[in-house]
């Protein structure tokens, strides 16, 4: 099911090469020339053949132009990796207050996918953070299993492990963001050291946007915070105000480490945040 | 108590707690309302935030009062409200309490005695002397005594109604001389009903002190017989308007004791506050001849039965004849057996000689020829004072030569007698002529085969006619009657067993003897009851004050005399015996509603009616509905209100029966069984060996078989099973008796079992030598057995082959033998097969697949395993195809036939 919805999404979007981020320099076939002899596709030069090449190397049509025999190189093509993360805090679980209808965890996942099986398609390598990276349909299948199964937390907030942030790897986070977590920033501040890049994207429901509640309501979360208040309607200035200056922190922390802030309102389409990470993954 | 209007309150001072409701409802407005529970990822940014301007929510007005009404009707409830309670009763020094505790008591016994215990309580409480008079009529005539301990409680607790009316004690002033100084109050538990010396005792009593008078929880009842007879006429005598039906109990013709019939009282009478109905019993006489006891229906009162006995019960019948014949064909044959078994459904027989039958005061004596009466002996006497006397010829009086001049006929006889019918005579046995119309026989319908070969002939007499009730189709006499005094003479001219004609074995001869004994008149007994009385009487059974009939423990041997008065202190109510002699005494009798001047009587509600139940009620219904208001308020969806409703009204979910999901996998992909024996390695082989056999099946047809089931037979439902393999060991235990049923079932239904018994058939005795196999399959309903024949259909049911080898070869098989007229049963599939060649052994494979038994030697053994198999596969074919293949045997002629018609 979720591996037709995403497959549904992302097939309406052209296959996503990967334009940010260093390329890695390690042995994987993919999309991106680096400029040297080596596997791939596109010509890259003619030389003279030397002692080890084989006959069978030797490009027998040149050769023919002359007496020296020359081997036909190809420029050595890679991939470029990416790595998604999708928070499983436990508010992740949030459908709205009418309690139906899609949670953001399953927005997030779904995302996650479409955008792993888009990328796939273009020969790029994709993993979930701290997994090792392939390409491919077995990889495909790996991470549409991954996330499948993957269950909610018992605590609130989830964040990425700082360790598994690899060179040349792109990180890709989906998550509410809703919650400080010192872990976040330390992964944000390693990506930036390792000289990678990233997309944040911040999943809503369109309550946690507009609060509507009225009258008295004791707030609590799975993990076990509460709030209690007498007056719901007079407390939704303030915490639109803090769900701003959330946002506004999370924005200044994505812009100082390199990376990309955006968010995504379930009330939307899926197709949007897709068309804007494309936008953002692809831009060179 | 505190008493406003129509309401009082035990607690009174509970009721200043209502002045704290204001508070209460002063508190329930401060406090807010519970808040709505949200869950919202969103909290985690709300941390610190404070409310701009606080609102205080207020418990809204109606759950406010639905509060403060429940916990005003709880604190109204522990004041014990009362709803017009008793007025205070007058106090005394002392406390009487006088109970009735004659038979007719015992339907309020229970309230009485509790009300008398509860007051006895209250009173010892407060510290004044109890006293206790039962009135059941025995005394000692001594003063009574008061106590103050708990003696008396006791003693009201272990006291019970006696099966014989009450009484009082003569002397009420004697009796109250032990009596404490100063005013003595009395509690008089009355059955309602007027005993002797009750108007004494009243009077004596109300001159120390006030009388209050409880009436009973249930109004006295009383029934006696006024008519015996033949058609008896009950009085059931109550004090109100009830009209209880009677019941009439006793054995059913299977001797099992139940209610025979139910009686409608007729119009009432009443006279001085009691009522009177008559109770025809109108009961068919050998209906009413079982009828043991009669009861008022739904009262248990020793009062409320009529017991049955000589004059109720089935006629007497005394059988006199030659002595018992000793061996057991001359029992079957003589007139007696024929008697016995004619009349045993619906009279009291006596055998016994003459005179001891005489004295036992039988309603009807029957003589199986005899001859040789006196004219004015004993016999003579009875009959002319009412008996019945129910004579039947036979060769010894046919052989008597003074058989004219016999008295106690009534008619004369001719010596000899005549045979029709016989070797040597001319004519036919005759049949019996119709019954006239106006005699005692009237509407009997006489079988074709009823035949007369012999009897005897009465001399022509002008008044033979008019004595004859049956005769012959040629007219002779068949049955006689004759008045003799006040009595009766019949005569049947034939003999009471089946020698002289085929009536004694036909349903008629029943018939008739049981008219002939209805008409006898037992008024003869009933006249006389003084004399009847006489002697020493026993009680075998007693009543007890309830009306329930027990043994009699150590009973006294009581006068004749006193019996007559009925019953009394001393002599209980019950059925009372002396030799052959039967008299009931009852407990119930003609009444007298009591009347109580100058003492207070309780009226019908005298303990008003407590409130605190209903006040608990509404209070506990105002704590729900403010629930659901909760409810309501801090979900605000009505659904919620409807969850919480079925919450408290879940009923249990009813639990699906449970199938053994093996069977269930075995009826649905088949299985083959093997019955757990309860030997550990014979189990093992009979899995090892099916599991072998299944793998079989699957590689080579079409039947591709599951893991077999083990069958616990005490357990498992055979009706999912098809096929069972049975090994018979020694250590089985017998199967109980519902596994047979199971298995019989199994077996009719369509499944089979293969018994192996293996061990080769060493001894050649053939399976049935077997001690196990006997032991175990023997309650089985098995067919009758037979050799596989050549042609069965186990010999090419897929494979060709004519012995059935296992581990061993020399067995032979059985099955059931071929039987047309069963074909139709199973299709003709055997539903055993039974064999000893250890083919589980021979078929049985480990987890590789390998044979785990050795079976013969080398190539041979091979092919012998190989045949085992094939065996397996042909049996189960046999199982699961049924005759189908034998239908092939007619495909030769079939093809013949066809060849026929291509060839005109």
């Amino acid at each position: 099911m979720l591996r037709a919805r995403a497959e549904a999404a992302s097939a309406a979007l052209p296959p996503l090469l990967l334009a940010r981020g260093p390329v890695t320099a390690i042995m994987a076939p993919g999309g991106h020339g680096l400029r040297r002899p080596g596997t791939g596709e596109d010509f890259w030069q003619y030389r003279p053949a030397h002692a080890g090449d084989t006959a069978a190397t030797i490009d027998w049509r040149r050769s023919a132009r002359g007496d020296a025999q020359f081997v036909r190189d190809r420029e050595r093509q890679t991939a470029r990796t990416a790595a998604i993360w999708v928070g499983r805090g436990a508010g992740m679980s949030y459908r709205g207050q009418s309690g139906k209808g899609e949670s953001k965890f399953e927005r997030a996942r779904l995302i996650a996918l479409s955008l792993a099986l888009s990328m796939i398609r273009a020969g790029e390598r994709v993993a979930l953070l701290g997994q090792p990276a392939g390409a491919g349909a077995t990889q495909a299948e790996k991470i549409s299993f991954t996330l499948g199964a993957a269950e909610l937390l018992a605590q609130d907030g989830d964040h990425p492990d700082p360790g598994a942030a690899r060179p040349g790897q792109i990180a890709v986070l989906i998550d509410d963001f809703l919650q400080h977590d010192a872990l976040l920033d330390a992964f944000v501040q390693r990506t930036a050291d390792l000289g990678t890049t990233g997309v944040l994207l911040q999943v809503l429901h369109p309550d946690e946007e507009d609060f509507p509640f009225a009258g008295a309501v004791r707030f609590e979360t799975v993990g076990g915070q509460r709030h209690e208040t007498r007056d719901a309607e007079g407390l939704r200035r303030a915490y639109l105000a803090r769900l701003g200056a959330r946002r506004d922190q999370l924005a200044g922390l994505a812009s100082r480490s390199g990376l990309v802030f955006g968010t995504h309102d379930l009330g939307q389409p899926l197709s949007e945040p897709l068309i804007w990470l494309h936008g953002v993954l692809a831009a060179r | 108590m505190m008493v406003f209007g129509p309401i009082g309150f035990g607690a009174p001072m509970l009721l200043l707690a209502l002045a704290a409701l204001p508070v209460l409802w002063w508190l329930l407005r401060a406090l807010p309302p519970v808040p709505k529970r949200v869950r919202f990822p969103g909290t985690v940014l709300m941390a610190g935030l404070e409310d701009p301007d606080p609102i205080a929510r207020r418990t809204p007005w109606w759950l406010l009062l639905l509060r403060l009404a429940a916990v005003a009707a709880a604190i109204v409830a522990f004041a014990q409200p009362v709803w017009r309670p008793a007025p205070p009763m007058e106090e005394g020094d002392a406390l009487l309490i006088v109970m009735d505790a004659g038979a007719t008591s015992a339907p309020g016994w229970n309230t009485a005695r509790s009300r008398a215990t509860r007051a006895a309580e209250n009173a010892i409480a407060s510290g004044r002397p109890v006293g206790v008079l039962m009135a059941d009529g025995q005394f000692d005539e001594s003063a009574l005594t008061f106590g103050a301990d708990n003696s008396v409680p006791a003693l009201l607790r272990a006291a019970l109604p006696q099966p014989w009316p009450g009484g009082y004690p003569e002397d009420a002033a004697a009796m109250l001389g032990d009596t404490p100084d100063g005013s003595l109050r009395t509690l008089w538990l009355s059955d309602g009903l007027d005993h002797p010396g009750r108007t004494d005792w009243l009077e004596a009593l109300n001159a120390r002190g006030p009388v209050q008078v409880v009436p009973p929880g249930a109004p006295p009842v009383s029934l006696r017989m006024a008519e015996s007879g033949a058609r008896p006429l009950l009085e059931l005598a109550t004090i109100g308007d009830a009209a209880p039906e009677i019941r009439a109990l006793g054995p059913d013709p299977q001797g099992i004791p139940r209610e025979l019939a139910r009686l409608k009282p007729e119009v009432a009478s009443t006279r001085d506050g009691v009522t009177t109905r008559p109770v025809p019993v109108d009961l068919p006489p050998e209906l009413l001849g079982r009828v043991t006891r009669f009861q008022v229906d739904g009262v248990e009162s020793a009062a409320a039965v009529v017991l049955g006995d000589d004059r109720l019960r089935r006629p007497v019948v005394a059988l006199i004849g030659d002595g018992r014949a000793t061996s057991e064909g001359q029992a079957l044959l003589s007139p007696a057996h024929f008697l016995r078994s004619a009349l045993a459904s619906s009279a009291r027989l006596i055998e016994a000689g003459l005179a001891d039958a005489l004295s036992a005061r039988p309603d009807v004596i029957i003589l199986m020829d005899q001859v040789g009466l006196e004219a004015d002996g004993a016999l003579a006497e009875w009959v002319d004072q009412g008996g019945l006397l129910i004579r039947f010829a036979g060769p010894r009086m046919a052989a008597s030569p003074d058989l004219p001049n016999e008295p106690l006929l009534p008619v004369r006889l001719r010596p000899g007698g005549r045979d029709m019918g016989g070797a040597l005579s001319w004519g036919e046995p005759r049949p019996i002529s119709a019954f006239p119309a106006g005699g005692p026989f009237a509407g009997l319908i006489v079988p074709d085969d009823v035949t007369i070969r012999a009897q005897l002939m009465a001399e022509p007499a002008p008044e033979l006619a008019e004595r004859t009730i049956a005769t012959l189709a040629d007219g002779t006499p068949l049955v006689t009657r004759a008045p003799f005094g006040k009595g009766q003479v019949v005569l049947f001219h034939s003999t009471a067993n089946a020698d002289w004609s085929s009536l004694p074995i036909s349903g008629l001869f029943v018939d008739m003897l049981s008219r002939l004994v209805a008409s006898a008149g037992r008024s003869a007994a009933e006249a006389d009851s003084a004399e009847a009385r006489e002697g020493i009487w026993t009680a075998t059974e007693v009543l007890d004050g309830f009306g329930r009939l027990m043994a009699a423990r150590d009973p006294a041997p009581v006068e004749g005399e006193a019996l007559t008065k009925g019953a009394g202190p001393g002599l209980p109510a019950g059925i009372y015996a002396a030799g052959e002699r039967v008299a009931a005494v009852n407990a119930g009798g003609p009444i007298v509603a009591a009347t109580w001047p100058g003492a207070t009587v309780e009226t019908a509600r005298p303990q008003g009616q407590p409130l605190i139940g209903w006040l608990l009620l509404a209070a506990a219904l105002a704590l729900i509905l403010d629930m659901f208001g909760s409810i309501v308020l801090r979900r605000g969806s009505p659904a919620a209100v409807l969850i919480a409703g079925l919450l408290l009204a879940m009923p249990h979910a009813p639990q699906a029966q449970e199938i053994d999901p093996e069977l269930a996998r075995a009826a649905s992909e088949f299985a083959m069984g093997y019955v757990v024996t309860g030997d550990a390695e014979l189990d093992e082989t009979s899995l090892a060996g099916l599991t072998g056999l299944s793998q079989i099946l699957a590689a080579r047809t079409t039947v591709e078989p599951t893991a077999p089931v083990a069958i616990d037979l005490e357990t498992a439902d055979l009706s999912l099973m098809t096929f069972l393999y049975w090994p018979i060991g020694p250590d089985q235990p017998m199967p109980s008796a519902e596994a047979y049923l199971q298995l019989n079932r199994f077996l009719r239904g369509g499944g089979m079992i293969l018994f192996d018994t293996r061990d080769a058939d060493i001894a050649g005795t053939g399976p049935d030598g077997s001690d196990d196999l006997r032991r175990l399959a023997g309650p089985l309903d098995m067919p009758p057995l037979q050799l596989v024949p050549q042609d069965h259909v186990l010999t090419r049911s897929f494979y060709l082959m004519q012995d059935f080898p296992g581990r061993y070869t020399q067995g032979e098989v059985w099955v059931e033998a071929a039987n047309p007229a069963a074909g139709t049963i199973n299709d003709g599939v055997s539903p055993v097969v039974m064999g000893g060649n250890g083919w589980a052994e021979a078929w049985a494979v480990d987890e590789r697949g390998l044979p785990v038994y050795a079976v013969g030697v080398g190539g041979d053994g091979e092919r012998q395993r190989e045949m085992a198999y094939r065996f397996g596969v042909n049996l189960i074919m046999y199982v699961l195809t049924g005759n189908y293949k034998s239908d092939q045997i007619h495909v030769p002629e079939l093809l013949e036939r066809l060849r026929d018609e291509d060839q005109p």
